[in-house]
């Protein structure tokens, strides 16, 4: 019994040690925050969902694609199947005519969303040698995930609130994009956020901040539609196999009862 | 120890009788799997060998279910694993099964592996069923390598390049094995799609090897706590239903751990990086294998030259294949033997802090701690057990199973 | 006893479920599942071929003489008997007999049967002919001639406005 205990602790120090083994940082915290999708049962905020949706469409969607999703898995955000066929028109995607010739017609739901360039190449060449990654699991390929994009997003320090030491160190000059929290400090990308960019239609508060918040969410969502689900059979499984176990232990004693 | 030999059995069923005598099946159940005596003494260790199995079964139904919907082509690839997570119906939670179903196979191996090292299960009569599982934990890490990289992530990738570029260390016929493996000049498509049809194959020759693992285990029984033998009856229970049901107890308790993970954390023995496709341009700041394969990682690693890490990784498995033989002592069960014993839990610790150092990049202490953990896992076999079996004064053995079980108080 | 098998029973068909399931059509296939196409720029007289469920469909927009010609026929001529009516109703109940909706696929062995395309032959009925065995369908893409057994299927299909239709 004692040896049980003894390497069921080790079984789980060698995980646990394989877990925490994997992320190691000299970058200052992150900022950790609550987010409604986290935990056993964690939801995702529809309203913020959208909102995320918007700040995507308007701002980001401009560099990053989101190769992985087609519209026609907004619905999942609570859009009709309407609002999806309005917003899917107004994109024009690529397609080939019907005598075999490159042509464009208005998107339909059961496209992917559309690609900001044609190619790797091009994006790279319009954006200083570097594409800007994909955007559909960018929370799951990026240790912190939800926090780590958060804190990236709200982590700009502009040139001049910068102490000395800080532009020595990580040799920043006047044109380069100082972030806190990305690896290096340098990133390609200047703020793409500020108070009051995306004018939100249901009246909410347009801060950094809230913004922020909403896209993450937005793009949690985009990283793990099925998360709601996931964590909805979790509980029954989980809870099922306690009581199963606990029978399993009823009938495993009474089969031993001439043993003991 | 001596099988019962009774009558064979009689089956009411006149279908089943009937196919019992053109196909023994169900003779062959009922004595290996019914009326088996098992030594009566098993603690909750002896729940792994089954558990292994369940995960085995549990992989090949949901890898072969992915491979329904899997592309094996470098372009179409890690879009093929996100449309199974999206778009195909329960696809998510095969694909996360599969993911963490690994690491439990693997952990399930692990403690079996322990209980065989404390208990002396490698030592005669059972020295061939040691191999054979040797042999089985090899097919698992190739298994699982050529797994990994299928979805095309960063990881993937380079730890694929990281790999294959080892055999380049065999002098002279080194770079051209490396090319051949390749199927081109770096990994690319070719060495994907050779990698899926080869990690769609191992897993069945794994299940053949277990059978004979199994064949073997069933000549002569399973070894026990105590490792003295059975004597007759009274040390012994059938199979079914004590261990069928005890076992189904600890599978259960196994299991609850294994969706908390599945349906909780599914990502959190993985690398995020791995969900950035592969780009032979950009390599990620730290190429380290899945969890299972650090402690040999870490040993490859702490060798200076790339010929003798190769050899020390590779040694560091051989080895164990001839452990029944580097054990000189005549006790079996690390119960009776009270200095040996605590050198089990440090090997045990010292793997630990090899998968540790196996996890972070070669510099600093890590450098120092994995070569003197490499230092102790060679000492242990190849020093200690030889010299410890000769000269330790082991603890009397009890008369039998019966008595030992009497003594004790149920668990 | 009794109970955990029970229980055990449960839990086994439970985890089968999501296995058997991932075989069904995922989303993205069945997101194509339905396809919605606007007819205007269809001319009296002109047809097209679209995509459905991997399949040909052909939208016809039927002269008046055509029209006439399909309800003119005899249901005993017919091997396949259906009158021109059923053949042009939507799942809302409404015909529309300028249009006429079937799927491009030979119901002898699978050919696509010609006779969409201007300069198409279309066979002695004036419908579409299959180049592969010689089955020869009517305006009403029913089968008149030749090894076909069954007419040219119409799909479910509903007409959401005038000039779009929602087929399947």
């Amino acid at each position: 019994m004692r040896r049980t205990i003894v390497s069921g602790v080790l079984a789980l120090a060698a995980l646990g040690l394989g877990t925490a083994a994997i992320a190691a940082d000299d970058e200052p915290a992150l900022k950790e925050q609550h987010w409604h999708f986290k935990g056993p049962f964690g939801t995702y905020d529809r309203a913020a969902a959208q909102r995320g949706f918007q700040v995507y469409k308007e701002v980001c969607s401009a560099c990053h694609s989101l190769n992985l999703l087609s519209y026609r898995n907004l619905e999942e955000l609570g859009l009709t199947e309407n609002q999806v066929k309005g917003i899917a028109a107004e994109f024009q995607v690529p397609d080939i005519g019907d005598d075999g010739s490159a042509i464009e017609r208005p998107a339909r739901p059961s496209d992917r969303f559309k690609k900001p360039f044609p190619n790797e190449l091009a994006a790279a060449a319009a954006n200083g040698g570097k594409a800007p990654p994909d955007l559909s699991v960018i929370i799951k390929a990026r240790s912190g995930g939800p926090d780590y994009v958060y804190s990236l997003l709200t982590g700009y320090v502009p040139y001049d609130k910068l102490t000395p030491e800080q532009i020595k160190e990580f040799r920043v000059s006047k044109d380069d994009n100082f972030n806190l929290y990305y690896p290096g400090h340098r990133i390609a990308m200047p703020p793409p956020l500020a108070d009051g960019k995306v004018q939100y239609v249901d009246g909410t508060k347009n801060t950094l901040d809230q913004q922020v918040r909403d896209v993450v969410e937005f793009l949690t969502w985009a990283s793990d539609p099925h998360l709601e689900a996931r964590n909805r059979t979790g509980i029954r499984v989980i809870l099922f196999m306690l009581a199963f176990a606990g029978l399993m232990y009823a009938v495993k004693r009474q089969v031993w009862a001439d043993q003991h | 120890m001596a099988s019962q030999h009774g009558a064979p059995p009689v089956f009411n069923n006149k279908v089943v009788a009937w196919i019992d005598h053109r196909l023994p099946i169900f003779s062959y159940l009922e004595k290996e799997y019914h009326t088996f005596p098992t030594p009566k003494n098993f603690n909750y260790f002896w729940n792994f060998g089954a558990i292994a199995t369940v995960m085995l079964v549990l992989m090949i139904v949901t890898g072969i279910v992915l491979a329904m919907n899997y592309t094996p082509n470098s372009e179409l690839a890690f879009d093929s694993v996100e449309r199974i997570m999206r778009d195909v119906p329960s696809g998510w939670l095969i694909r996360y099964m599969h993911m963490t179903g690994a690491s439990f196979f693997f952990a399930a191996v692990y403690v079996h592996i322990f209980r065989g090292l404390y208990y002396g299960s490698y030592k005669a009569p059972r020295e061939l069923l040691w191999m054979l599982g040797v042999v089985i934990l090899l097919l698992m890490m190739a298994t699982a390598f050529l797994g990994y990289v299928l979805p095309w992530g960063q990881m993937s990738f380079w730890g694929a390049t990281v790999i294959t570029n080892l055999f380049s260390a065999i002098p002279v016929v080194g770079d051209s094995i490396v090319t051949w493996l390749w199927g081109g000049f770096a990994v690319d498509n070719p060495t994907l799609n050779r990698f899926f049809a080869l990690h769609y194959l191992l897993p069945f020759i794994i299940v053949a090897v277990v059978a004979l693992h199994v064949v073997a285990l069933h000549v002569h029984g399973s070894n026990n706590p105590l490792g003295i033998d059975p004597k007759g009856p009274q040390d012994t229970v059938p199979f079914h239903p004590y261990y069928t049901m005890k076992d189904g107890f600890g599978l259960s308790v196994f299991l609850i751990i294994y969706a908390g993970f599945v349906f909780f954390a599914p990502n959190s023995l993985g690398e995020p990086v791995n969900y950035v496709q592969a780009n032979p341009l950009v390599t990620p700041n730290e190429i380290v294998p899945e969890w299972y394969l650090l402690p040999f990682y870490a040993i490859l690693r702490s060798i200076p030259d790339k010929l003798g890490g190769v050899i020390a990784m590779f040694g560091s498995i051989a080895l164990l294949f001839v452990l029944p033989w580097l054990d000189t002592s005549r006790v079996r069960s690390c119960t009776f033997r009270p200095i040996y014993k605590w050198f089990v839990f440090l090997l045990v610790i010292d793997v630990l802090v090899l998968g540790y150092c196996g996890a972070h990049p070669p510099e600093g202490g890590f450098v120092i701690a994995s070569r003197l953990a490499t230092i102790y896992y060679f000492f242990h076999f190849l020093v200690l057990l030889p010299i410890l079996g000769k000269i330790e004064r082991p603890l009397p053995l009890p008369p039998s199973i019966a008595d030992a079980v009497l003594k004790k108080k149920a668990v | 006893m009794v109970a955990t098998g029970a229980m055990a029973a449960v839990g086994a068909i439970a985890t089968a479920w999501p296995f058997i399931n991932n075989l069904n059509p995922a989303a993205d296939t069945l997101a194509l599942s339905t396809i919605e196409v606007n007819v205007k720029p269809i001319a009296v007289g002109q047809a097209i071929t679209v995509k459905w469920r991997g399949k040909p469909v052909f939208i016809r927009h039927r002269t008046e003489e055509e029209i006439k010609e399909a309800e003119a026929v005899k249901l005993s001529d017919l091997p396949d008997p259906a009158t021109d009516d059923s053949r042009v109703t939507d799942t809302a109940k409404k015909v529309r007999r300028e249009w006429l909706i079937v799927v491009g696929v030979c119901t002898h062995l699978g050919c696509v049967p010609l006779g969409t395309k201007p300069g198409d032959p279309r066979g002695e009925f004036g419908g579409w002919f299959c180049p592969c065995h010689g089955s020869q369908y009517d305006t009403s893409g029913r089968i008149r001639k030749g090894p076909a057994p069954r007419n040219l299927l119409v799909p479910d299909y509903l007409f959401t406005s005038d000039t779009l239709v929602k087929i399947g």
